[in-house]
């Protein structure tokens, strides 16, 4: 089963076309990574993907449902982190997760269930009540990964979770991702580092609006005939084809 | 040549929050100097007390022979300082964001233009774009021509590659290593390890402290422990078998490895070779020399609270 199928999809913006074309598929479980150099496409694309942004034509199936007919049902099933925001950072962990969970329509005994869970998952017991901008990074992306997956969505879009964060957390962070992709939930994530290219199952790359290639890390590198993902992305960037 | 920048024992808090503990280490003139660590650790507080922007609770600062929180006046003519946070107008076009800070330094647009030309070659093509409609890449560009157009001793640039792709990455340290070349003095910080390499010296920061000052090339001899990389098409297994291999020291996922640290001064492959057969994974083990983000790990994790 896919979790995302796109057909033909497509963004213009007057005479730019930031999204070409795009068809391809994602499947259920699978760690996504979507790469591609910065004005390359991939947030435009993810923004459709999410319900964010109407394609221009084409259209994509995102958790069972088309994105173009039934936005408000495709946000329902989906999670969403970045580096950036997602959390509230005057609040605390406990008043952003019920703050998420009202939004997501979750009922209190469910939310007080999942909260409950929370805490032991990402052992939190003690800095429930805890501001979100006093935590430690490595804790913050806990916290933001766990809120998004709070409504126990089909897909979790990551965009750039881990920038700027620091290398011991980063592999502990892509453990976690690693082990929720195990349970079945389909991650899609975007990248600058290209280690962590290297720990999805399957990679698109955009260059100028167009998917460019489609594979395993072993299988693009292999084609390509380089030795790491940093080469694959720097060669495809360049124009080079897979 | 007296050094470029030099701090002594400084120490910086915000509240409760230790932002610097204690940082010393000299910027030589002439180099490219890193500020290697991750978002938190205290390098946009260090690089705006050498930008006279804050001043130190405790320690001693000297840029450019003063103190800039006395000479702050006669340093900020000299120094380049380009922030983390995109500061240039955004609905200005990348012409008139260089047209002005060409004016507020009181240098004619051809000058300004004439010093950066390698880097604005790159953007003039888009001169009549808004900057705030430039790609990642080309905004670090702009940026970095409007804070060398009036020609400084010192240029300060906090995390100039943050966000921007791995190809721009490339191309923005190839301009900084040809500026350098060239006599100009940098400090730069980034969270990218893969950037240190292409400074002159670094030093590693973490919590507001210097973890270890060093050239790239010296500082993975500070790595105490026999290192291997290991490879297996079962990842999963290689983990598992790996959290409970009993001379292990540490087991980092490096892409597509692991690096797997001995305890043992002085130890072979053969152990670990041993330990894996023995649980039925077929593996490649390579003793490797540490690299800078083995380094960083170690030094880290000797700092962290337990």
């Amino acid at each position: 089963m896919n979790a995302i199928e796109t057909h033909h999809l497509t963004k213009r913006f007057g005479g730019f076309t930031a999204v070409d074309d795009l068809t391809f598929s994602v499947r259920a479980g699978e760690i996504f990574g979507f790469l591609g150099a910065n004005g390359a496409g991939k947030t435009t694309a993810m923004k459709m993907l999410t319900g964010l942004a109407a394609p221009t034509s084409g259209d994509a199936t995102v958790a069972g449902r088309s994105i173009r007919d039934h936005a408000v049902s495709v946000k329902k099933r989906i999670g969403y982190m970045s580096q950036r925001f997602s959390l509230y950072e005057d609040l605390s962990v406990r008043e952003n997760l019920r703050f998420f969970g009202g939004v997501y329509g979750l009922d209190d005994a469910t939310l007080a269930d999942r909260i409950a869970r929370f805490e032991t998952t990402y052992h939190m017991s003690g800095r429930m009540h805890t501001r979100v901008k006093e935590l430690p990074l490595g804790i913050k992306q806990n916290v933001a990964f766990g809120t998004a997956l709070l409504h126990q969505p089909d897909i979790v879009f990551l965009d750039e979770p881990t920038g700027g964060v620091d290398p011991i957390t980063r592999r502990r962070f892509w453990g976690m991702l690693v082990e929720e992709a195990a349970r079945g939930t389909t991650l899609f994530v975007t990248t600058h580092y290209m280690d962590e290219a290297e720990y999805c199952d399957r990679i698109g790359m955009m260059v100028d609006g167009k998917l460019v290639a489609l594979d395993t890390p072993a299988r693009l590198k292999q084609t390509m005939g380089v030795a790491t993902m940093d080469d694959v992305f720097v060669k495809l960037a360049r124009g080079g084809a897979a | 040549m007296n050094p470029a920048i030099r701090l002594g024992s400084v120490s910086k808090a915000f509240g409760a929050v230790r932002a610097l503990d204690d940082v010393s280490f000299e910027v030589e003139t002439g180099r490219l100097f890193g500020l290697i660590g991750p978002d938190g650790a205290g390098k946009t507080t260090l690089i705006r007390i050498v930008a006279s922007l804050l001043t130190a609770d405790a320690g001693t600062v000297q840029v450019l022979g003063n103190d800039p929180a006395v000479a702050y006046r006669s340093i900020r003519k000299r120094i380049g300082y380009m922030p983390g946070r995109f500061s240039l107008y955004p609905d200005l076009s990348v012409e008139e964001n260089l047209r002005f800070f060409a004016t507020v330094f009181g240098t004619p647009f051809a000058t300004a233009v004439e010093r950066v030309r390698d880097i604005y070659a790159h953007l003039e093509p888009f001169r009549t774009r808004r900057a705030g409609a430039l790609s990642g890449g080309m905004k670090q560009k702009l940026a970095l021509c409007c804070a060398l157009i009036h020609e400084p001793d010192l240029l300060l640039l906090d995390e100039p590659t943050t966000g921007v792709d791995a190809v721009s990455r490339r191309e923005f340290w190839d301009m900084l290593a040809g500026y350098r070349d060239r006599g100009l003095t940098i400090l730069v910080s980034t969270p990218y390890m893969d950037e240190a390499a292409r400074c002159d010296r670094i030093a590693f920061i973490r919590d507001g402290r210097i973890l270890a000052v060093d050239s790239p090339q010296t500082m993975p001899l500070r790595f105490p422990h026999p290192l291997f990389r290991v490879r297996s098409a079962d990842r999963a297994a290689l983990a598992a078998a790996l959290a409970t291999y009993p001379h292990r020291h540490s087991a980092y996922a490096f892409g597509d490895s692991t690096h797997v640290a001995d305890a043992r001064p002085g130890a072979g492959p053969e152990s670990l070779l041993e330990w894996l057969e023995a649980a039925g994974i077929p593996a490649r083990v390579e003793p490797i020399a540490p690299g800078l983000e083995d380094v960083f790990m170690e030094l880290d994790a000797l700092w962290q609270p337990v």
